[in-house]
């Protein structure tokens, strides 16, 4: 028993010690432009591993090309654990440790607010790359803060402008309850009222996020005998919702429209039951033929053996962005990045991208489509790009929206 | 009408995962008093193991139906492995230490499910022959769900007959009932509590198990069940099986309806069921009382209190001068991680206030530091006020609502005073969750703009020295009352309500006050918090934050003053560096259980003992 | 009169615990209130201590109605008691647990700044000495021997200058020498400052040896009421005790 004891004690003496040492060494090359990546990497790697996958595909290419300005580019990347206070020390520490040029990442919207406040406050450079929130660049919006993936309003916009040439009348809806599922309830039913005045939502869910009743959920829908029903849900309760809903036949003969359903993060789990004929934002990676795009694909396939998801695109369109900003400026000082960004347009493999001036939203779209089940696999067919340029509020909607500072 | 037939037995149906796992937590922590945070896993655990099971049999009947019960017995073996490995050698620390432990066993199976099974979720396989619906009076409703309300009375039936026709059973009833009378029959205890381990798991897996064909196997399985688990379980009463039954159904049920009237319900049921009965119910439904000298009193007895040695307050004074030179010689970073430590030192030490000296666990003490944190930043939103006014009357709310909530809270005792902390801490952070027009929910409040004296995008400095003064005071405030009239009289109320009550001391105001100090004290650090990040997020009122506070507590030693303050350096510290890791949540869950087998008494605890004579304290007589 | 408790009746579910019991206390008494067990003592006494609110009758102390008050409450009338199973605070020393009483007693209760252990360090100290623990002060109670925690609970329930203590069993637990000097201790204190005092007790040599009156109660009611000597020679007290104990006191 002492003995073990002993041991015990050495052995946990011996890991705190240990640990500065581990976690300290980093690099300092003098000839690099370092960027601070923060993620959840552990609270939803679904989502974030494959964005890692695309940041350090582009890097690799961008400093195989000779990296910018005559320098590599090198990326600091942290785990924020899902915490927005967390992450904000970690922005603290990678611009005062790791003298990063500008922080970008992010996937929950709620960190991105609080790295969104954090830049706003620290005159810092941020480019949120994954968060939705309309927030980021809208009511709580800055000018140190860019945002690449096309909102919760542009995608919803998308979707309800599509749902407007369905006849169905009667609406319900069903979203996660956090401000991520309102925000996209509000937005659809906004952007589909002025398009279909006739329309009416007759019954709104609010499942708690991860933690959908599904049988429930998918009842007291059925009960207001909706002809339409908008979908927020995704992962693992979108996956209960689908086979809940198709069990008990809640989606016969209606038309569903699903945000993000379409993305492989969500779709590829539900394999060969994935809803068929549902409406939907998403990500078609097989199916895009643009050269960009399969210059892409074939190096990602290359690299990791396996199909990108979202995140790996909005990973790698988010060095793109980075990239082509630092060659803009010429200047890591935060003042030139973020005059740069400002009106910044590249090229990716969605298509050319430019970050509006406006609001520092970016341009980038989203591919809307159907469902379908191919080989045993969720798919999208009858797919379209759409521009997130043309999904945005009138200037003056939106210049109300922002501070004035 | 077959529509509200088909919703109760959906409710019915989504109960029985729910009184799986919550069984095997309430057997548990009937036999063992271990409040097991990892159980959650072990649901986790079953769900993943089972799919791969399937997946390896085949889809056919027997592959379906052994897997999930192959799945449960593995689940069951890594129960009793836990628990041989690491639990069993911190049985003789104080009271809920054993929870750490488990804490740290979370984060270890976290990490190994994502190596094992990968990032991405597994939709459950469905149950051969039950994929379809059966019609009940023109409404659809699954036929797996048949299958799952049969399931619980089974096992319900089970468990009835393992308690009550079995020399084990009986033992383990016996144990729940009175643990010291076990060990004087004689009772090999140890293995009594590996095989209540080993049931306990083996149940929790099989609720993830029986729950693939509805559902899949994801790496949030286990946070997203344990709070339900814990509610059901207190609900029900702890250590009674019927009762864990009956509240599951309750649940359930009362969700399946309750979304009918008020869709946004979904987050604060369970909570408010658990308030409701607590407040009239004070040991559930089918509880009974706790024995009481439980409350946190396992082990030797707590020490007097004795002022410190001078040694020490030389050292305290090397402490302030340290943190007063900091600035001049650390970097900008430093201060940060430094502002941090700080504030959750405070924190920490506003917990042990009422759960060391003051015997009242609080399992949500994060909804006073949150209620700090928007106290101050509701000031800054609508109030325009500046930070100064704003740091000085944030706390007020965290006051007002350890008021209102404490008058609830101190009327219990254990762990059930615990589990209402929580449910009340769940309550408030769905109201500013929920709350989107005053609290911008999940989105938060930003722009909690500093003084431009304390600006920290110019220097850190000026606002690490306000951190610093602010809650080495309100640390020193705290001890000093400790050694009050105050706090003498809540300790008495701590050591023997009999007596307190006989020497006349008002003991729910006595601990009702102390419970609204302790609230102010974690609302001082929640509105510094605020400032220092910069913007006020729900998740400064969340279970996770409520639990690290606890894990900082109990790991820096419980029955010592110093205790919160070395667990919250060493935790945000630890934490700090190890999250650099890919897998750092394997190696912080490592570093934690090994630093819980190393110092059963805390880390301060264990200082005191071999530290303590060089430093002048003196060592107590023991009994 | 200190204590006049008149037609006291307690019932659970169907079975009447104290059934229509009345007595009279005066100041520097020593009275017991015997009898086998389920005799209903327990009862009579939490309903006098406040744990237990009668279903009928009166318990005037004093001036005062205690009949269904708090216990903290009628603490603070000036009732002092002992516990059957000593209550002390275990996380203090001796000394600090009169000083305890000794601040509720002067209402300090919520003074957050002072230092408690400075605070009525002499009356706690007097009060020690004069129960014989003065030498053990600074002590933590949790280490002390059983006898000599009896003797801290009788200094802590004179901390409030009581006119009437309540003992329930207070030498249970004790080995013969000590009961008779824990008793002896009792009986002084009670005689030099006037307090009335009604204890409980099993064994017949400690009551018989020291006190003044004896109450004898069986299944709720009391069979009979005198001095030792007359109690003694009770028949009914007797027959209660089937005759054995009594005769050797």
């Amino acid at each position: 028993m002492t003995f073990t004891r002993r041991a015990v004690l050495a052995a946990a003496a011996a890991a705190i010690v240990a640990i500065p040492a581990l976690g300290g060494s980093v690099a300092h090359a003098a000839d690099t432009i370092k960027i601070g990546d923060i993620n959840s990497y552990k609270r939803l790697p679904a989502h974030t591993i494959p964005y890692k996958k695309g940041v350090e595909l582009a890097l690799k290419e961008i400093n195989a090309a000779g990296g910018v300005m005559g320098k590599q580019l090198e990326l600091v990347s942290r785990d924020d654990g899902g915490k927005p206070g967390e992450a904000v020390k970690i922005a603290e520490e990678l611009f005062a440790k790791d003298k990063v040029a500008l922080i970008s990442g992010s996937l929950f919207s709620h960190v991105g607010l609080a790295l969104t406040a954090f830049a706003g406050q620290n005159k810092k450079l941020y480019l949120a790359a994954e968060p939705l929130a309309d927030a980021l660049v809208w009511a709580k919006g800055n000018r140190y803060t860019f945002r690449l993936r096309p909102s919760t309003y542009m995608q919803a916009a998308m979707l309800a402008e599509q749902a407007a040439k369905n006849p169905a009348k009667r609406w319900a809806t069903i979203a996660p309850n956090y401000a991520y599922g309102k925000d996209a309830v509000a937005a659809f039913k906004k952007v589909l009222k002025q398009k279909r005045p006739d329309v009416e939502f007759v019954a709104e869910q609010w499942p708690g996020l991860f933690k959908i009743d599904a049988g429930a959920e998918v009842q007291a829908l059925a009960k207001a005998n909706p002809d339409a029903i908008y979908n927020v849900t995704f992962g693992g309760d979108l996956a209960k919702f689908v086979r809940e809903g198709k069990t008990r036949g809640l989606f016969k003969d209606k038309l569903v429209v699903g945000l993000l359903t379409g993305e492989p993060e969500y779709i590829d789990p539900l394999k060969d039951e994935a809803p068929e004929g549902w409406l939907v934002t998403g990500y078609p990676w097989q199916f895009i033929k643009t050269p960009e795009h399969k210059k892409f694909l074939d190096a990602y396939q290359g690299a990791y053996g396996e199909h990108p998801r979202i995140g790996s695109i909005v990973g790698y369109n988010t060095m793109l962005a980075i990239a082509a900003m630092l060659e803009k400026a010429g200047s890591t000082e935060t003042e030139k990045m973020v005059d740069a960004m400002k009106g910044l347009s590249f090229d990716s493999p969605t298509g050319p991208i430019t970050f509006r001036e406006i609001d520092h939203q970016s341009t980038m779209g989203a591919y809307v489509g159907r469902t379908a089940v191919k080989d045993g696999q969720g798919i999208m067919v009858d797919w379209t790009y759409e521009d997130g340029a043309n999904y945005l509020p009138p200037d003056d909607e939106v210049r109300k929206m922002r501070p004035t500072s | 009408m077959g529509f509200y037939i088909v919703q109760v037995l959906t409710g019915l149906s989504s109960a029985a995962a729910l009184f799986l796992v919550a069984s095997g937590l309430s057997i548990i922590f009937g036999v063992t008093r271990v409040v097991n945070l990892a159980h959650g896993s072990f649901y986790m655990l079953g769900a993943y193991i089972a799919y791969s099971l399937i997946d390896l049999f085949g889809r056919g009947g027997l592959g379906f139906w052994g897997g999930i019960v192959l799945a449960a017995v593995a689940v069951g073996m890594i129960g009793a492995i836990v628990e041989v490995l690491i639990l069993r050698r911190v049985y003789q620390a104080p009271e809920l230490f054993q929870l750490v432990a488990t804490f740290g066993v979370i984060l270890v199976i976290q990490d190994i499910a994502l190596l094992v099974w990968g990032a991405e979720d597994l939709v459950g396989h469905r149950a051969p022959g039950l994929t379809g619906a059966v019609d009940i009076m023109g409404t659809p409703l699954p036929a797996y769900d048949l299958a799952l309300i049969a399931i619980s009375p089974v096992v319900l039936a089970g468990l009835w007959l393992l308690f009550n026709r079995t020399r084990w059973g009986t033992l383990v009833r016996a144990a729940t009932q009175d643990r010291e009378m076990v060990g004087a029959l004689g009772v090999n205890q140890a293995w009594l509590f590996t095989g209540t381990f080993f049931l306990g798991s083996m149940l929790a897996g099989l609720g993830g198990a029986v729950q693939l064909p509805k559902g899949g196997a994801d790496l949030l399985m286990d946070f997203n069940v344990i709070a339900a688990a814990f509610v059901v379980v207190v609900v029900g009463g702890m250590g009674s099986i019927f009762g864990a039954f009956l509240a599951a159904v309750l649940i359930a049920e009362l969700n399946a309806f309750g979304i009918l009237v008020f869709p946004e319900i979904t987050l604060v049921l369970m909570f408010l069921v658990m308030a409701v009965v607590l407040i009239f119910r004070p040991w559930g439904l089918l509880g009974s009382p706790e024995a009481p000298g439980q409350k946190g009193q396992q082990g030797p007895p707590e020490q007097p209190l004795r002022p410190a040695p001078v040694r020490v307050q030389m050292a305290g004074v090397a402490v302030v001068g340290f943190l007063a030179l900091l600035p001049v010689v650390a970097g900008p970073f430093a201060l940060v991680l430094t502002v941090d430590i700080l504030i959750f030192a405070l924190f920490a030490v506003s917990l042990h206030f009422i759960m060391g000296p003051g015997g009242m666990v609080s399992f949500g003490h994060a909804a006073y530091f949150g209620g700090g944190a928007y106290g101050a930043a509701l000031l800054i939103h609508y109030a325009n006020s500046n930070m100064e006014s704003a740091m000085a009357l944030g706390p007020v709310l965290a006051a007002v609502l350890a008021l209102v909530f404490g008058w609830f809270c101190v009327r219990l005792s254990g762990v059930y005073l615990a589990m209402l902390t929580l449910a009340f801490a769940q309550v408030a952070w769905s109201v500013v969750f929920q709350w989107n027009d005053v609290t911008g929910g999940d989105d938060g409040l930003l722009y909690i703009v500093k003084s431009a004296w304390a600006d920290t995008a110019q220097s850190w400095v000026p606002f690490y020295l306000l951190t610093a003064v602010l809650c080495l005071s309100a640390m020193l405030f705290l001890r000093r009352v400790l050694f009050s009239p105050f706090g003498y009289a809540m300790r008495a109320c701590r050591d023997s309500e009999l007596r307190s009550h006989a020497i006349g001391i008002n003991v729910l105001e006595q601990r009702w006050l102390a419970f609204t100090l302790s609230g102010v004290a974690a609302g001082v650090a929640g509105s510094l918090y605020v400032f220092s990040k910069g913007s006020a997020f729900p998740d400064y009122m969340s279970i996770p934050l409520s639990f690290d506070a606890l894990i900082m507590v109990l790991l820096g030693g419980v029955k010592t003053l110093l205790g919160p303050i070395v667990g919250a350096v060493t935790f945000t510290w630890i934490q700090d560096e190890i999250s650099r890791f890919e897998y750092w949540r394997f190696f912080l869950g490592l570093a934690i259980i090994l630093l819980v087998i190393a110092f059963p008494q805390g880390i301060a605890g264990f200082g005191r003992r071999y530290l303590g004579p060089w430093f002048g304290i003196r060592a107590e007589e023991a009994q | 009169m200190t204590l006049v408790v008149d037609g006291l009746f307690k019932a659970f579910g169907g079975v009447q615990a104290v059934n229509n019991v009345s007595f009279r206390l005066d100041a520097g008494e020593l009275l017991a209130l015997i009898g086998p067990n389920g005799a209903g003592k327990t009862t009579c006494f939490n309903m006098l201590n406040g744990q237990l609110r009668p279903d009928a009758g009166s318990i005037r102390f004093f001036d005062n109605e205690l009949a269904g008050v708090a216990p903290r409450k009628i603490w603070r009338l000036g009732v002092g008691r002992t516990f059957q199973i000593t209550a002390t605070f275990g996380s203090m020393t001796v000394r600090e647990n009169v000083q305890m009483a000794l601040m509720s007693y002067h209402r300090r209760l919520f003074a957050l700044l002072p230092r408690a252990a400075a605070l009525y360090v002499d009356e706690a100290m007097a009060l020690l000495d004069r129960v014989g623990m003065a030498d053990q002060a600074d002590r933590p109670c949790s280490v002390l021997a059983y006898g000599d925690l009896k003797r801290v609970e009788l200094a802590v329930a004179l901390a409030n200058e009581p006119r009437l203590l309540l003992m329930d069993e207070p030498t249970a637990g004790m080995a013969p020498k000590e009961r008779v000097e824990l008793m002896a201790l009792t009986a002084d204190i009670v005689a030099e400052r006037k307090i009335a005092v009604l204890f409980t007790e099993h064994d017949m040599d400690v009551v018989f040896g020291h006190a003044g009156r004896i109450l004898v109660l069986n299944r709720g009611q009391l069979i009979a009421e005198g001095n030792p000597a007359e109690v003694r020679e009770n028949d009914q007290v007797r027959e209660v005790y089937l005759g054995a104990e009594l005769g050797h006191a």
